[in-house]
């Protein structure tokens, strides 16, 4: 061991709705370690994952914890890049307009709030996994 | 570099094979593992799935997979290779990263 720790792209891949299984929850908070570890961070919403954004998230009827609220403090942790597939969105009836406004303060723009949110194309998501050193998915 | 996706749900329970192979870039490779080898079976629906994807991809069949659901090599749909365990490993050796589509 050198020492020197190398900063490493980490992709997180989320393809399931939330609240049915656990996987929604696990991923997030997998990726808090791995923002704590100062890793580069993306997360990917791919297929049912974009339904893990969707505002208005209420589950006191369900006897769940409504983890959704965690997402928009997501750049305070440094994670700032939140890719959502346009195509799993139309396919399910969605527009961006249908998820949680999440935004985070650029410290060298004068704290200005900027979107987290970044919808992009299959063929985005594509070469965001090609540019990954690591792909975790769930 | 190229990136291994690998698949282990069938395409007939799941969408995890077509969404696989929505997302291959050149070059990269994808392993049927656990149930998602009966989707590379000859004669079955995913076939044409399957050779649609990229061409300059490879897909393989993890072989242990595949004999325990009582299937061999023959059974195979053209175009699919075969691989052990240590294929696997090359596999993995061979690309930057592995994707897992759960």
């Amino acid at each position: 061991m050198t020492g020197q720790s190398k900063r490493k792209k980490f992709l997180y891949i989320n393809r399931r709705a939330p609240h049915g299984t656990i996987y929604a929850l696990e991923s997030l908070e997998v990726v808090l370690i791995g923002a704590a570890f100062e890793q580069d961070v993306s997360l990917a919403f791919i297929d049912d994952g974009v339904y893990q954004l969707m505002a208005g998230q209420d589950t006191s009827g369900i006897g769940v914890k409504n983890f959704s609220k965690t997402y928009r403090a997501l750049g305070d942790y440094e994670v700032r890049k939140l890719y959502v597939e346009r195509e799993s969105l139309a396919e399910r009836g969605l527009t961006v307009e249908d998820l949680m406004p999440i935004s985070f303060e650029d410290e060298e723009d004068d704290y200005a709030e900027k979107p987290s949110i970044l919808v992009a194309d299959r063929s985005e998501m594509v070469r965001l996994i090609a540019e990954q050193d690591v792909v975790l998915s769930f | 570099m190229p990136t291994l996706h690998t698949v282990n749900k069938s395409p007939y329970e799941r969408s995890s094979l077509r969404s696989c192979l929505d997302h291959l870039a050149e070059g990269d490779s994808v392993l049927m593992m656990e149930d998602a080898v009966v989707g590379a079976r000859r004669g079955g629906k995913f076939v044409e799935v399957l050779k649609a994807a990229r061409p300059s991809c490879t897909v393989s069949v993890l072989a242990p997979d595949l004999a325990a659901r009582g299937m061999k090599a023959d059974d195979l749909a053209e175009g699919i290779a075969l691989v052990d365990y240590g294929g696997f490993v090359d596999l993995a050796v061979a690309n930057a990263r592995v994707c897992a589509w759960l």
